[in-house]
């Protein structure tokens, strides 16, 4: 999903780090205020961080015969509502833009929009939703880490085809040809990040139970379960 | 199921990440005779096609440092997923010790 440096044109550069700004103020107080009033939540919070840097790393084969990495970012948004993805995310993004040459600095706003913005509100409401709906906390949490993936590269498309429609069939024909090339490869991927998430939120959650519990509107009864 | 729900876990992500490789063929080698390169990272690929769709563009900045090779990308990337690694771990091993304490506190309590 990263739009690699100057793979933009310069107003939607600006344009998307316009959107993503106000996200990125509001995500850093959010984190801010969390950790003054629920201090025991830093650790937890580091760890929502260094899943996002351990899911970013890998680049994982696909049934499409190219390689993709998952996101990571489902876990914190589940765990902490998804603006304080956002700063999390960012700093990822960052990391890679200046270490890796893997997006860029003036591609950041169009990343930090699809992959720590997009991704973590669509996890979050697809979590809410599925408890509201009394599916199993488990299986909420796999389908909002999964789905949450799949809509970072789906908008990460969407970003491309705004900005390269096709010749002749238009944005709706680019749109359509970016999603092949990111969305495909990233089913099986965002099943492999959805099948993670609980595999992590399952260690947090057994090992503290109560904690768990008052994040998550999940009773302590269920987490035991 | 539910008691080894976390090995079922784990087993469905290598499955996931081996199948493909045992799944995609090779296609045949072009008329250059080169190989057809497959497992290529997706986000290479659409900027590929965006050169096809619109070749006027040109890139308008480049990446401030690029990793001098393959080698050190990969070195890197490793890094980027131990420093990650190393966090979680610290912090399940910590977590894991304290529900420990707690629970042979609870149980001295008990008796």
């Amino acid at each position: 999903m990263h739009i690699m440096e100057g793979f933009l044109p310069i107003e939607h550069a600006v344009g998307w780090t316009a959107v993503s700004a106000p996200f990125l103020v509001w995500g850093l107080r959010a984190v801010g205020r969390r950790m003054r009033e629920k201090p025991e939540q830093r650790m937890l919070i580091g760890v929502a961080a260094a899943f996002t840097f351990v899911l970013s790393a890998l680049k994982i084969p696909s049934v499409t015969g190219s390689c993709s990495h998952p996101t990571g970012t489902g876990l914190g948004a589940v765990l902490f509502g998804p603006a304080a993805m956002v700063p999390l995310g960012t700093v990822v993004l960052l990391f890679q833009a200046l270490l890796l040459a893997h997006g860029g600095l003036t591609t950041l706003g169009a990343n930090v929009f699809s992959m720590a913005i997009a991704g973590p509100f669509a996890a979050a409401g697809i979590y809410r939703a599925a408890r509201a709906c009394r599916i199993p906390w488990r299986l909420a949490v796999f389908c909002a880490a999964a789905l949450a993936d799949l809509t970072t590269y789906l908008v990460t498309s969407l970003q491309l085809a705004l900005a390269f429609p096709d010749p002749s069939g238009g944005m709706l024909a680019s749109f359509m040809k970016f999603a092949g090339i990111f969305a495909f490869t990233q089913v099986p991927l965002a099943i492999s990040e959805g099948l993670l998430t609980v595999l992590v939120i399952n260690a947090i959650a057994g090992f503290n139970p109560r904690e768990f519990a008052e994040l998550n509107r999940v009773t302590a009864q269920e987490v035991r379960t | 199921m539910k008691r080894f729900l976390n090995l079922w876990l784990v087993g469905g992500v290598i499955a996931l990440a081996v199948l493909p490789l045992w799944v995609v063929d090779r296609p045949a080698a072009g008329p250059d005779g080169a190989e057809v390169e497959i497992f290529t990272g997706a986000d290479g690929q659409a900027m590929e096609f965006i050169a096809k769709i619109a070749p006027s563009y040109t890139p308008w900045a480049k990446p401030l440092f690029t990793p001098p090779s393959q080698e050190v990308e990969s070195l890197l990337f490793a890094l980027q997923a131990a420093l990650g690694a190393g966090f979680i771990g610290y912090y399940l091993g910590v977590s894991s010790g304290r529900s420990k304490a707690r629970r042979e506190q609870g149980g001295e309590a008990a008796c």
